[in-house]
């Protein structure tokens, strides 16, 4: 069992959680045009990292807020949570 | 290479079975091969063996960083099946159980195959529905499926829960009878053994450290045991592929994830097929020793950790309750975990990259074990001429840009909930 530190509730059971992905992909701004390799890139392309991994997780049986979380994906250490829009 | 047979059985018991061959050879590996096999799994295995067989291409080496099949070929729940929608996925896998029918003949090693068909349940009208419509996509690809009603199924299995007042009560199911199970280790060591004879060196304990690419094309790569130069150079490493392909500056439309699975203690016989639930992920079978082989979801989460998590293992083993009521009555013997290499649409990805030299097998997901053999076959040929086979031709990497996505179920790029 993972425990994660929601940065809005404290420590809760993962099982309390929804896992939200990668969150160092970074959407393509809205109205510009964009090539098909940068819609690629965003939409499939993901470095799935062996070691520290930012990624999203999801409040959903809590808060229901999204934030990110810092963990190593071959220890399942945690080293940090953040909110959505903080940076590392 | 020593045969074997009853004959050579009973010559060897003379000698108390002290004289026997070795399997395969622990070679020191050589400056420079041909082609070079990264990853002694089940599909590096058989990559190897069909190009010396397919190809006469036997200046070849399988290099693996641990032992050979202590992957995913021996960590699945050893499930074969093509019972897929998907023209190109139907075809991929019905040339596979083509090739399973005579793997132990072919290579003189007992698999265990055992062809004794796979039932997916079907909990509501609209699911009976769809399996009506695969069960007609797949009949029309030339592979065998029955629709079955409540009745039909309880006379199978009537061990699974057929009472009233259950949340997801059976409505029916979808059967390949033709589908089945196989000893998951002798196909890597029927494979390794017979590529062995051929002259493929099998190293082991031997970790690729990096790559030289020069000019955009392969020409080595670099290991814990030297450098090897190699015309060319297949990557076969499943749920290693990103950690590879990261040395190669490359980013690939797949993600780790970790898949758990767990046997019960052993029972007498009691069910004779590989039954999935049909309103969650669980799936189950019963050995030859008399254990209940069961698996079902993803952790959740990117994973490297080669081991699971026990939310994920209860939750699955609630649906395996559901379904089948006697499991909450056994002990389980044994869990364990493997790492995924989920691919965005859930289907392989067999083709040459844009390194030329460097060709790449993976993004198998759940479902690598069934196909090993056409993975084994189809790589050897593009490997071996340079072009993809048409069996292996929809499985190329350009399709997620190009919107040619062969997505099975219909999931989606949230490789984690597939």
């Amino acid at each position: 069992m993972l425990y994660i530190k929601c940065p809005y509730c404290g420590i809760r059971a993962q099982t309390e959680f929804a896992y939200g992905g990668d969150a160092t992909v970074k959407r393509p701004e809205l109205n510009k045009e964009i090539t098909d390799k940068e819609w690629d890139e965003f939409v499939y392309l993901r470095k799935s990292l062996r070691g520290k991994h930012l990624e999203f997780w999801h409040h959903i049986s809590g808060c229901r807020q999204w934030f990110k979380v810092q963990r190593d994906t071959a220890t399942h250490e945690i080293f940090k949570t953040l909110k959505p829009h903080e940076e590392l | 290479m020593q045969k074997y047979s009853v004959f050579n059985l009973i010559k060897n018991a003379f000698s108390g079975h002290q004289n026997w061959e070795v399997a395969w050879k622990d070679p020191t590996p050589k400056k420079s091969y041909d082609v070079i096999i990264i990853g002694g799994g089940g599909h590096g295995l058989a990559t190897a063996y069909y190009l010396a067989k397919e190809h006469n291409i036997t200046n070849v080496a399988i290099i693996e960083k641990g032992w050979i099949g202590g992957g995913n070929v021996g960590r699945n729940t050893t499930i074969i099946r093509s019972n897929f929608m998907h023209d190109a996925n139907g075809r991929f896998n019905e040339f596979s159980m083509d090739l399973w029918r005579n793997m132990s003949q072919e290579l003189n090693f007992n698999v265990m195959f055992s062809p004794r068909g796979i039932i997916n349940l079907a909990h509501s009208d609209a699911q009976m529905n769809a399996y009506a419509r695969r069960g007609n996509s797949m009949r029309l690809n030339g592979i065998d499926a029955v629709l079955l009603n409540r009745e039909e199924i309880k006379k199978i299995i009537p061990m699974a829960d057929f009472s009233d007042d259950v949340r997801f009560p059976i409505f029916g199911g979808l059967m390949q009878p033709s589908a089945g199970t196989a000893r998951h280790d002798a196909v890597a060591w029927g494979y390794a053994r017979q590529a062995d004879s051929m002259g493929v060196d099998i190293i082991q304990n031997c970790e690729v450290l990096g790559f030289d690419v020069v000019g955009g094309k392969i020409k080595g790569i670099r290991t814990s045991r030297g450098d090897i130069k190699a015309k060319k150079i297949g990557l076969c490493v499943a749920g290693s592929t990103s950690i590879l392909a990261e040395k190669l500056n490359m980013t690939l439309p797949i993600e780790t994830h970790l898949l758990q699975a767990c046997v019960s203690e052993p029972v007498k016989p009691l069910l004779d097929h590989v039954v999935t639930f049909g309103a969650g992920h669980f799936y189950c079978s019963q050995s030859d020793k008399g254990e209940m082989v069961m698996g079902g979801d993803l952790d959740g989460y990117n994973s490297y950790a080669q081991r699971g998590n026990l939310p994920t293992l209860q939750h699955v083993l609630t649906e395996g309750i559901a379904m089948f009521p006697f499991l909450s009555k056994l002990k389980m013997l044994r869990t364990w975990g493997g790492i995924m290499d989920m691919s965005m649409d859930g289907s392989p990805i067999i083709d040459k990259t844009h390194i030329e030299g460097l060709y790449l097998n993976c993004g198998w997901c759940y479902g690598g074990f069934k196909s090993t053999p056409a993975s084994g076959w189809t790589f050897a040929h593009t490997i071996a001429q340079d072009k993809v086979h048409k069996l292996n031709a929809d499985y190329n990497l350009n399709r997620f840009s190009k919107g040619y996505l062969l997505d099975e179920k219909g999931l989606g790029t949230k490789t984690w909930i597939s």
